[in-house]
């Protein structure tokens, strides 16, 4: 059998049909197993503060320790045709970019700059 | 300030004086060990003479949400704005009780603090999402600002339009690099100082005024 570390890939599609809590319980039911999981567009702000939230619930003792997260800084919404109009016509998701997520004990951020996430992953 | 900034201002001014609404919550933010309780005490100790809570060099020592209301700044030009101070714990994405062991802590005590830790920084969340009207995010100066959390929850405090200022704390130490923290978040104004030995403070104090008033 082959010995490593599952990634899963979400798309961006997949993520539009989903509720916050969700994509949360999406995220969290993985990284608890010790997958790594890719969102293809990330979360809004406020489903990034429901995650650490919901995060800090599910830590245990010599258990689940928490997530190591990296994504981009959001685009501003002037560059992406958006900003007043579009909170006008209630368009979600604006500025998300792509998001990687793992557990803390197996995945440790090497290098980030502005275009570039280096992330070292370890099996369990 | 900006013609925005200051409509905004006369407006919620206006609006307070007619429905009476409460005081603005400032909550101070920031990652664990930043010297947010430290600051929160050196500003409640310069204008009402007490403190808020204890601190420590073991991150997490604040793990419940502490709120010291109806504090006055003033100015020499007459200025003032009456504020409550919500001194937050430290967000963070994980929390492993080994790491207080790694301080001295017995096993029984690092579990304890690490379940209150956790149970801590859900609640901050839950007060930047429900109860807060503007933001003190504290960055240490030696540290890289450029962490997710960081850049996580500056994108939190902006999505909900609340005015923010940005303090690179510890600048009494040798290592202290505030320009980095202004390179990080170049779209918020950034004060730097040091909550412990108290330099700067006029500085925030007057930006105080000038964001929560």
């Amino acid at each position: 059998m082959i010995q490593g570390v599952q990634i899963n890939l979400i798309s961006g599609d997949r993520l539009d049909k989903m509720t916050t809590m969700e994509k949360i319980r999406l995220i969290l039911d993985d990284v608890i197993e010790g997958n790594i999981v890719v969102l293809e567009t990330g979360l809004t702000p406020d489903e990034q503060s429901k995650l650490i939230e919901v995060t800090m619930l599910e830590i245990t003792p010599d258990g689940f320790s928490g997530i190591e997260m990296e994504t981009y800084a959001p685009k501003r919404s002037s560059s992406m045709g958006g900003g007043f109009f579009a909170k006008l016509l209630g368009k979600k998701g604006s500025g998300t970019r792509m998001t990687v997520i793992g557990p803390a004990n197996q995945m440790k951020t090497i290098k980030k700059d502005k275009d570039l996430i280096s992330a070292w992953v370890s099996s369990r | 300030m900006n013609l925005f900034l200051r409509t905004k201002k006369r407006l919620s001014r206006f609006v307070n004086a007619f429905f009476k609404k409460r005081q603005s919550r400032i909550g101070i933010y920031g990652p664990p060990n930043a010297g947010k309780t430290t600051l929160s005490n050196r500003i409640v100790r310069d204008w009402t003479g007490d403190a808020l809570g204890p601190v420590s060099q073991i991150p997490h020592e604040t793990r419940r949400a502490r709120r010291k209301e109806g504090i006055t700044i003033s100015n020499q030009n007459g200025n003032s704005v009456t504020i409550d101070i919500v001194d937050t714990p430290g967000v963070t994405t994980k929390i492993d009780y080994q790491e207080f062991i790694e301080y001295g802590m017995e096993k029984d005590d690092a579990i304890k603090r690490a379940r209150e830790a956790t149970e801590g920084v859900a609640e901050a969340m839950h007060w930047l999402r429900e109860d807060i009207d503007g933001v003190i995010y504290m960055l240490d100066s030696t540290l890289d600002p450029f962490t997710q959390v960081n850049i996580m929850l500056v994108g939190i405090i902006e999505s909900r339009n609340l005015p923010v200022l940005i303090v690179a704390n510890k600048i009494d130490l040798p290592d202290a690099n505030p320009s980095a923290i202004r390179k990080a978040f170049p779209q918020h104004p950034v004060i730097p100082l040091s909550g412990l030995e108290g330099n700067n403070m006029d500085e925030l104090y007057d930006k105080m005024l000038e964001y929560f008033g």
